[in-house]
């Protein structure tokens, strides 16, 4: 009997868990569990400012636990895997956990504005249907309506996609990595789907982006089983010593495949494909338009840019520490990525006619400028990265909640010709625009020249010249449609059923002068950012 | 630590912008007179660097320097040398003209709707302070990155310009105007920013190359020159040229040189006079003088494999520019023309490698400056008259406003460069220069100086003088006061420098001697007395003298 128990007790150990390294993670999903509990349990009418409090604690008390972390020598000399070999907690993974933070409670503030939709019965609305289950515009959602609900369980979602992608650059294991996609995937499924106007283009959105994400979360699970099959493990320290001849499994269920690079090669190609699906790059970027332009604005600023920091980081992860010995392999191909999605970016972009798909082609070409970087295989390769994601992000987010404030009947005017003469009526946010379009152009003095000159400089240094031409090309293409849209919005006469530019709450305009205040500083002293990512570029094997 | 004089120079016009811009909608008047202000203050900022400046001392003076971007080796250096300083004075001269002749441009239409917000003359004022400070970095700069970063950066607020404020009378309509108008700022914007992303992907091979061979990438100008003349950058000869191209053609498309200048005639025909002015005067300086302290300081050897190039299309640019103003209809085409043929004598002295080819190059582009300045500004106060800028359109004025007509004919035969007058002295400088080295080159170019004659004397001819038939002509108005006060001094500077250019020429010609020791290039043997080496100075003091044998 009790060597029984002690057998057992030998076989599973309990896990030892670093709670401290891991609190941030934690924090993000506590709240996110409490956010529930109050949908489930407080009255409807404290449901808002309790949820509002519960996201904001939950995104800021995460934010203070990395910078502890941080500031303890986590990130370099105390960088360590945690969690039984699940999660690095190291200077990549906390430096873009602290923007996906910092991206997560700036998105909230957009999340939480309801001044610009007109009131419904007198009580104010938000971006988000009040009924998401019902049919667009059946009685349910009349009544919904009627009624003055709305859609609270936006935050709680937010902060379970949040705390995913705080896993997915940490993750460790192939294991973790999947189940991270998949917990920050389908709140923003789900997200993509509530928008209060143009419902069946938001559900369409939301359908076509779970379609698709499905299909790129079986590439990346078909591809973690090959891996297993070569390796016989699925820790990603493991698998590196696998590829790298260190040692071999003695496993003799996997004798037969144990070492056959057929599946090492097949499976980190279908694990790449799946990650350059999240982070669109071509040719796995087709949702992008189509999802951008359908789930609500809010949605789409955070999906854009957090998405993106999350999934560039684990790319880095996987390639830098699963996959340097097969350099020689993946790289030939990530050049034809990268060139591929710089131009097919750049150039599809130009024949938008709808602000929302223009942004999200634009986003397109910036994944390539950010693989660019990743190519470069080397310690400035990953600090460019960062910094390039860093200085991306909240310029997205800023552009993004500038497209909800110009509104027109119909909800926002994402129409581009709507756009005309916005200048001359309110010239203080068409400037802020301009600010964020000239930013995505790299022009110098802002934080896009800062990044777009880090990342290129880290390409020409690992020896991709070439890819640094076509970059500028590609930018010199994609400067064209930035300033078409300046243009339009200065140099064209507004129109008389032009749209309006709505006077938001403190929430948005915070978020707004954020996002200018964030492009800014980085254009101009980048230096401590730089600083930052330079230290934060190394990683934990 | 020594007083910031060139950040403070650079300073002054930036903070007047914002001061400009910040001006409630109401008080117009006030932001004009505080734009002014600014723009005098810079003027005497720019006339305390040129007093402090040594020409016989070091090579760059005033030298400021403070990391900036350590990650990417950039640092805040400032420095002047005699190219630069004179083209720092020259920037700081012109604004005032500009923001006196501008003084009504941009003020709002009696018929618009008042609007609280949409502050134009704020704006107009407040960009061409943005633009001369960016422009006075630039000039300044002994960073490669600052240079690139402001190089890049001024483009915005000179797009605005040219974009945003035109003419009122177009000779299609209002609306037409402002279509041509807007695809002139883009067209404008777009091919410099195009040749801005060439330069930059030159400039992260330059640092990259620097990273390599130096162990840190650095962009400071005086440490790269001292990098290459002692060999410890060497560049491979491919490598080198590839570098050059990048950084050249940037300033090419810039300067603007023949094929890349379509943007040029665009932009000065749909902007208004005084932005006519800014791009040509002041803007495009920048690039003609990015070719001599960049291209040929860092790339030497590229730089003499593509002079032979670069003098053909220097030279095609001559002509180019010269027979297309001969055809043009459109007075302010016809000055943008033949600006692009004097640029095309700027970048042939440049590239003649002869110091009185690269000092007649730098005096050009201080003298372009002022004359076209003087031309330009006339010909704005002409158009606003009439509401037109078609050639057509005039005749006679020189009958109901003498004073008008007379600074007009002093500026175009400043731009012809008639002896007596500043251009004169350069340009034949530039001859000289170029026919001691490349003899066909220099005679080639000559034609350059008939056809002007031609171009400039045919629209006086056709708007001056003659009989007055158009009744629209009748009333016109001569120079105001304020116009007169923009025209007299522009005329006063031309035929003072024209007589007496020694103060310039002194600045300028130790900085050249430099500029040649990085090409590693010395005078050709005299083949005739002017060329002589010892006396290289004589041709500069007494320029009329030999100029009347040459004409």
């Amino acid at each position: 009997m009790s060597g029984l128990t002690l057998e057992a007790a030998q076989q599973l150990p309990a896990p030892k868990i670093e709670y401290g390294a891991l609190s941030p993670v934690m924090i993000v999903l506590g709240a996110a569990v409490l956010g529930i509990l109050v949908e489930a349990f407080a009255p409807r009418k404290a449901r808002y400012a309790a949820q509002l409090l519960i996201a904001a604690v939950g995104l800021a008390g995460a934010f203070a636990a990395i910078l502890g972390l941080a500031a303890t020598g986590h990130a370099t000399s105390k960088a360590a895997i945690a969690g039984m070999g699940a999660l690095a907690v190291d200077g990549p993974a906390l430096f873009l956990q602290g923007t996906i933070l910092l991206v997560g409670l700036v998105s909230m503030f957009v999340f939480a504005e309801r001044r610009l939709e007109p009131k419904a019965h007198g009580s104010r609305t938000d971006s988000f249907a009040p009924q998401p289950a019902s049919l667009p515009g059946g009685d349910g959602e009349r009544e919904a309506v009627r009624a003055g609900w709305t859609t609270t369980e936006v935050f709680p979602l937010l902060l379970f996609a949040v705390g995913g992608m705080l896993l997915f650059p940490a993750a460790n294991d192939l294991l973790t990595l999947f189940i991270s996609l998949e917990v920050f995937s389908l709140p923003l499924y789900l997200l993509c789907a509530l928008a209060r106007r143009r419902r069946l283009l938001s559900q369409e959105a939301a359908v076509k982006y779970f379609l698709l994400g499905a299909f790129s979360s079986a590439f990346l699970l078909f591809g973690i089983a090959l891996l297993y099959g070569y390796s016989g493990t699925i820790g990603y320290s493991g698998i590196a010593r696998a590829i790298a001849n260190a040692d071999q499994t003695t496993d003799p269920v996997l004798a037969q495949t144990t070492g056959n690079d057929a599946l090492l090669l097949i499976g980190g190609a279908l694990l790449v494909m799946g990650l350059l699906f999240k982070v669109g790059a071509v040719p796995f970027h087709m949702w992008t338009p189509d999802v951008y332009q359908g789930a609500p604005t809010p949605v789409t600023g955070f999906m854009a840019a957090a998405t993106k920091v999350a999934a560039f980081g684990a790319l880095l992860r996987l390639l830098y520490v699963v996959l340097p010995g097969l350099r020689w392999d993946w790289r030939p191909v990530m050049w034809g990525v990268a060139i591929l999605t710089m131009l097919a970016g750049a150039v599809i972009a130009i024949t938008q006619t709808d602000v929302k798909r223009l942004l999200a082609y634009s986003s397109i070409a910036h994944a390539g400028f950010l693989l660019a970087g990743v190519i470069a295989t080397s310690k400035d390769g990953i600090s460019s990265v960062l910094f390039y994601l860093g200085a991306y992000s909240f310029v997205t987010l800023g552009a993004f909640a500038v497209v909800t404030l110009v509104r027109d009947a119909g909800g926002e005017a994402t129409q581009l010709s709507k756009w005309a003469g916005l200048g001359r009526r309110s010239p203080l946010l068409a400037a802020v625009f301009a600010v964020f379009l000239l930013a995505f152009a790299g022009i110098p003095l802002t934080s896009g020249f800062a990044g777009k000159f880090a990342v290129f400089k880290a390409a020409a240094e690992g020896g991709a010249g070439p890819l640094v031409v076509v970059g500028v090309v590609a930018s010199a293409i994609a400067a064209f449609f930035y300033i078409r849209v300046i243009v339009m919005m200065f140099f064209r006469e507004p129109r008389t059923d032009g749209p309006t530019v709505a006077v938001p709450s403190a929430w948005t305009t915070s978020a707004i002068a954020i996002g200018v205040l964030v492009t800014v500083v980085l254009g101009v002293a980048p230096q401590y950012f730089l600083d930052l990512a330079g230290q934060a570029g190394v990683f934990v094997r | 630590m020594a007083f910031p004089l060139l950040t403070v120079t650079a300073a002054v016009p930036a903070v007047g912008a914002v001061a400009t811009a910040a001006v409630p909608a109401g008080r117009r008047g006030a932001a004009k007179v505080l734009a002014l202000l600014f723009s005098l203050a810079t003027l005497v900022s720019a006339g305390a660097v040129l007093a402090r400046f040594d020409p016989g001392g070091a090579r760059f003076q005033l030298s400021e320097s403070h990391p900036w971007i350590s990650d990417f080796g950039v640092r805040y250096e400032l420095g002047v040398d005699g190219i630069g300083v004179a083209l720092l004075g020259l920037t700081a001269l012109l604004v005032p003209f500009v923001i006196a002749a501008g003084w009504h441009d941009a003020d709002t239409l009696e018929g618009d709707r008042p609007n609280r917000r949409w502050r134009p003359t704020q704006g107009f004022f407040a960009l061409i302070l943005a633009v001369e400070a960016m422009v006075i970095v630039s000039f300044e700069a002994t960073d490669v990155f600052l240079f690139y970063i402001f190089f890049e950066a001024m483009l915005i607020p000179m797009y605005f310009l040219i974009g945003g404020f035109g003419d009122r009378a177009h000779a299609e309509g209002e609306e037409e105007g402002a279509r041509q108008r807007s695809q002139a700022a883009v067209k404008f914007l777009l091919y410099n920013l195009v040749g801005g992303l060439i330069m930059l992907a030159a400039v992260i091979g330059l640092y990259a190359v620097g990273n390599d061979q130096l162990g840190h990438g650095t962009f400071s100008l005086p440490e790269l020159l001292h990098a290459r003349a002692t060999g410890a950058l060497h560049l491979s000869t491919s490598t080198e040229r590839l570098l050059f191209l990048g950084f050249f053609f940037a300033f090419a498309v810039k300067a603007p040189l023949w094929p890349l200048h379509t943007w040029l005639p665009n932009a000065m025909g749909e902007g208004t006079a005084p932005v006519a002015v800014l791009i040509t005067a002041v803007v495009d300086k920048v690039g003609t003088f990015a070719m001599l302290r960049f291209c040929l300081g860092l790339f030497p050897a590229a730089s003499k494999w593509a002079t032979p190039v670069v003098v053909t299309l220097a030279l095609v640019s001559i002509l180019y520019g010269a027979l297309v103003a001969v055809a043009q209809r459109d007075i302010k085409r016809l000055i943008a023309f033949a600006s692009i043929s004097h640029f095309g004598f700027i970048i042939l002295g440049v590239f003649a490698m002869t110091s009185q080819g690269q000092g007649g190059a730098t005096l050009y582009m201080v003298f372009h400056g002022i004359s076209t300045a003087a031309l330009m500004l006339v010909a704005g106060f002409l158009i606003s008259r009439r509401g037109s800028r078609l050639i057509a359109d005039f005749g006679g004025v020189q009958k109901v406003a003498p004073v008008l007509a007379g600074t007009f004919l002093v500026g175009g035969l400043a731009t012809l460069s008639l002896p007596g007058l500043a251009p004169f002295v350069s340009e034949f400088l530039v001859l000289v220069g170029t026919f001691s080295r490349y003899p066909v080159a220099g005679v080639v170019a000559t034609a350059g100086i008939i056809l002007a004659a031609l171009y400039v004397l045919l629209m006086y001819q056709r708007t001056m003088t003659g009989p007055l038939e158009k009744p629209e002509l009748r009333r016109m108005p001569d120079l105001r006061a304020r116009e007169l006060a923009v025209a007299a001094p522009l005329i006063a500077l031309l035929v003072l420098l024209g007589v007496f250019p020694k103060p310039l020429t002194d600045v300028v010609n130790p900085a050249v001697r430099h500029s040649l020791s990085d090409v590693q290039q010395k005078d050709p043997k005299p083949q005739h007395p002017v060329a002589d080496p010892g006396r290289t100075g004589a041709s500069h003091d007494k320029p009329a003298a030999h100029g009347g044998d040459h004409e």
